[in-house]
């Protein structure tokens, strides 16, 4: 039995990938999981696994040429198996999901199925690659036309549960899902399934539709957190003046409403601590970025209101922290996660934060490295920049731009006194933070950093 | 002073719960409670109510008996005696508790909690030695509820002729008369327990129906069951100008538009119960309460304190053992880094013991109707079912409501002779969102009621095969 091979969506956004490196030459044989080859996505250099066992019968991309997903890019088969048929569709991409291919069935679910990255709220899907991954080419018949009537069935109808969507059969459901999902021409393998083991259930479809997804299962994805789970955040319904306000700011600047706050922190006391523990040791040091990311999640920990994700029907409060980190690279900026940030020792945070920059300018980052933040800062003290405002990255409700700390004059107590200084700059996303919530997440903010040993409490 | 992992202030149903699954998970963990373990519902509630309704239900079959060609003679009832035994049933499945907090190595702290702080806890015993214990990951508060009287109309517990429930459970003898106020699942199982033990039962209720959360079919079929025993049942009813003598209490009340003078030996107050959110250092630790007094919680069972979590009836309605044991699983995962599925609140199945039984999940006929969501309903009745008839018990019927386009199990209803056992073959369809086909599609042993199950939910499919 054939395996072919494709151009696999190698993080959430990839759209294309360059083929850097075969690793395996035809008529190598390979199995299962074996790296075939070297991908650049958009983001890191990833290798692409085979799907199945057999023989690398034909390579179909050349070294440095890019291809869409979806594209063929080998053929893994034995050794005299004729290929013929399959290596004739090469060159144009896989048929897209939603047309589900009738003669191909995915044969591995259970595989797939735990490591699977497919999204499932709107805003993960956003940009998604619309092409199956690799699939196990089976005999099967086609699958049966969804609806054997024009007519909803009703339930009185005879049923074949199995039946009831394209190739469910391997596919944990719930029957009440299979026919919501066949209603809605969704393919169960491009649901993500929430209840007990993956099981698909009918909130999973009604996420998967409202989400617009008939996105395909993509391959070879890590076993992430990227998927926020349940309970690591609720989601508010947006009340009519949050309506209002999105509808009316939006028309007004654009299709995220910002606005900005900027506050000067004092940071005598930052450096202080850092001055203090360095003096311990070599392995206390952190720099004052770690100091104000940690700061910045405590903050985030109490204000879940700016915690948040705008989701265009609601807003997704988040109960755990996910800082997402800016970090410039040689190819542009790329925002890695520090996860769990408010939970974190500050010399995880130190060594989080050194580690992860490090790798994104090696392009080395793991797509759930760079995915599922919940809130971002920005840092271009080093630039000497004094002040400057940052894009909100989407579907994040804001983000924080850090600028150069310096030793300033400042008036205390009527009295002119030199202490170090920081200004930073909040953009708000206005549809989910008005600016009192920002100033008063601010204040938290401006609390934590000149009362550092808040910090270890 | 003593160090521990999780310390649950309360031993009822959700904290001894918790407790188990929190030890089985390897967490260090203490329970506080003052009286016996086991809570309201093995002391004070569930357990020995139901062998009291074991007793009435005995009472009303051995009076059949003659039907059956099996003649007792004269019955005698004493109700002391179904007492006594109602009390030796509550103190065995205490003792059960117990056995299970040795055999899972949970300290009981016995005594009074107090919070000190969001996670030390002091312990007040009965001997006024007062004791600190520290638990370094979480408080879980499940201090349970206690019966209330209603005093804005006159009628203050005061545990002679005015009574509760758990007076009710420990009444020497049954009274001549008594009045009981409130329809809920208490009111009418101790309505089904009195009158079988021949008192003069008069059932109050304020809502039109009694069991008003109940699917308003059953209401009238358990209504309908009631009067033919001579219960009289007033809905609807406006209660005034009580007075509470020495040995008698008296009111008016006003129902279907006639107003009556009622006087019984005892009143009987069952309308509702309180959750316990005093003395405990809630306010001290800022821990935020809803509008109705409940303590505030999120899906994952934390208050608005870190650290500091509630379960069972003291973190809101439905006051249901079975829904604070499934709160205590889920805390205990939650605090042992577990990512537990969360609790799904529209699939608690609701259980009234009386004669007939009432028993349910989901949604009522008249909520798809608020709701707007287009239903089909199927019902079968127990008078055409071979098994009910067999032990003469045909009163009742299965109601199941799917909804119209894809035959989900929005709600099912039974009402009728071990209702509260059948009904978990619809609570695990509708749980596992199974539609009314599936239910169908499984094999229904003959002759049993379960069949009325599988008929209802072909007459919901208009393809009912028996009647």
């Amino acid at each position: 039995m054939a395996t072919k091979v494709f151009m696999e969506a190698l993080s959430p956004t990839m759209e294309e990938g360059r083929l850097v490196k075969w690793l395996k030459n035809e008529g190598d044989a390979v199995k299962s999981g074996e790296p075939l080859a070297e991908v650049e996505t958009d983001k890191a250099i990833m290798e692409l696994v085979a799907r199945g066992d057999g023989i690398l019968r034909k390579r179909l991309i050349n070294e440095g040429d890019t291809a869409p997903v979806g594209q063929l890019a080998g053929v893994i088969a034995t050794a005299d198996e004729n290929i013929d048929a399959l290596i004739a569709g090469a060159g144009a991409p896989a048929p897209a999901a939603g047309a589900p291919a009738p003669e191909k069935v995915v044969a591995n679910q259970q595989e797939t199925a735990g490591a699977s990255s497919v999204p499932r709220s709107a805003e993960e899907s956003q940009g998604e690659a619309s092409a199956p991954p690799q699939q196990k080419v089976a005999d099967v018949p086609p699958a049966a036309p969804a609806q054997p009537s024009a007519a909803p069935r009703a339930p009185g109808a005879p049923s074949a549960p199995a039946g009831a969507a394209p190739a469910a059969g391997d596919v944990r459901s719930s029957p009440l899902a299979r026919r919501l999902a066949t209603e809605r021409g969704l393919d169960l393998h491009s649901v993500q399934g929430s209840g007990p083991n993956g099981r698909i259930i009918k909130r999973d479809i009604e996420a998967a539709a409202a989400a617009g997804a008939a996105a395909p299962r993509a391959a070879a994805a890590p076993s992430a957190p990227a998927i926020p789970r349940e309970g690591d955040f609720h989601d508010e319904p947006l009340t009519q003046i949050r309506k209002t306000i999105a509808k009316r700011l939006g028309e007004s600047i654009g299709p995220i409403p910002t606005f900005y706050l900027t506050a000067e922190f004092d940071l005598t006391r930052v450096m202080e601590m850092r001055k203090a523990m360095t003096e311990l040791g070599d392995q206390f040091k952190v720099s004052v970025n770690d100091v104000l990311l940690k700061a910045t999640a405590i903050a985030l920990s109490q204000h879940p209101e700016v915690n948040a994700h705008w989701l265009g029907d609601k807003i997704r409060y988040h109960n755990r922290v996910h800082l997402g980190m800016a970090v410039a690279t040689d190819d542009g900026l790329i925002v890695p996660v520090i996860w769990d940030a408010d939970r974190k020792r500050m010399s995880d945070i130190s060594r989080d934060a050194k580690e992860l920059a490090k790798r994104a300018r090696e392009r080395k980052l793991k797509p759930e490295e760079f995915t599922g933040s919940t809130f971002s800062v920005s840092n271009l003290g080093m630039f000497g920049i004094d002040q400057f405002t940052a894009i909100i990255n989407p579907p994040e409700a804001g983000i924080l731009a850090i600028g150069t700390s310096e030793e300033k004059l400042v008036v205390v107590d009527g009295e002119p006194v030199v202490r170090s200084r920081v200004r930073i700059t909040m953009s708000c996303d206005h549809r989910v933070i008005d600016g009192a919530v920002g100033a008063k997440f601010l204040q938290t903010l401006r609390r934590l950093i000149e009362n550092p040993l808040m910090l270890v409490y | 002073m003593a160090s521990f992992d999780v310390i649950f202030l309360g031993g009822g149903p959700a904290g001894y719960v918790g407790a188990i699954r929190a030890a089985q998970l390897g967490l260090n963990t203490a329970v506080v409670e003052r009286e016996g373990l086991g809570g309201t519902c093995v002391l004070w509630g569930c357990i020995p109510a139901k062998a009291l309704l074991e007793a009435a239900s005995l009472a009303e079959k051995v009076k059949k008996g003659a039907d059956f060609g099996v003649a007792a003679g004269e019955v005698k009832l004493d109700y002391g005696v179904a007492m006594k035994r109602s009390r030796a049933v509550s103190n065995q499945n205490s003792k059960g508790v117990e056995f299970l907090f040795k055999k899972n190595k949970i300290t009981w702290i016995k005594g009074t909690a107090k919070l000190t702080g969001k996670n030390s806890v002091s312990v007040k015993s009965a001997d006024g030695k007062e004791e600190k214990h520290d638990a370094k990951k979480a408080v879980v508060i499940s201090t349970g509820s206690r019966v209330k009287g209603l005093p804005q109309i006159g009628l203050d517990l005061n545990k002679k002729n005015v009574i509760s429930s758990d007076e009710a459970l420990i009444l020497e003898k049954t009274p001549k008369s008594i009045v009981i106020v409130g329809a809920g699942a208490v009111g009418c199982e101790f309505a089904d327990v009195f009158a079988a033990f021949g008192a003069q039962v008069t059932l109050i209720e304020v809502m039109p129906n009694i069991l008003p959360v109940e699917d308003a079919d059953c209401s009238k079929e358990v209504e309908r069951a009631f009067k033919k025993r001579k219960i009289d049942v007033l809905t609807g009813a406006k209660i005034s100008n009580v007075k509470v003598a020495k040995d008698s209490v008296s009111m008016s009340v006003e129902a279907g538009g006639e107003k009556k003078e009622i006087k019984a030996d005892i009143v009987l107050v069952a309308a509702g119960r309180a959750p316990n959110i005093e003395e405990i250092g809630l306010k001290e630790q800022g821990v935020q309460l809803t509008d109705r007094g409940f303590i505030k919680i999120n899906e994952r069972m934390e208050t608005s304190v870190k650290g500091l979590y509630a379960i069972g009836d003291v973190a809101g309605p439905p006051m249901l053992a079975h829904k604070g044991e499934r709160e205590g699983v889920v805390v205990a995962e939650v605090i042992a880094g577990q990512h537990p599925h969360l609790f799904d609140y529209t699939n608690i199945p609701g259980a009234t013991y009386c004669h007939p039984e009432v028993a349910s999940v989901g949604l009522t006929e008249q909520q798809c109707k608020d709701k707007k969501i287009d239903y089909k309903v199927g019902k079968f009745p127990f008078s055409a079912n071979g098994r009910a008839r067999t032990s003469g018990e045909t009163e009742g019927f299965v109601k199941i409501i799917r909804g119209a386009k894809y035959g989900e199990i929005l709600g099912a209803h039974i009402v009728g002779a071990h209702a509260t056992e059948l009904i978990h073959e619809l609570v695990v369809a509708r749980t596992n969102e199974y539609t009314v086909e599936e239910v169908d599609l499984a094999i229904h042993a003959h002759p049993t009621l379960s069949e009325a199950v599988a008929e209802a939910s072909l007459d919901s499919l208009g393809k009912m095969i028996h009647a």
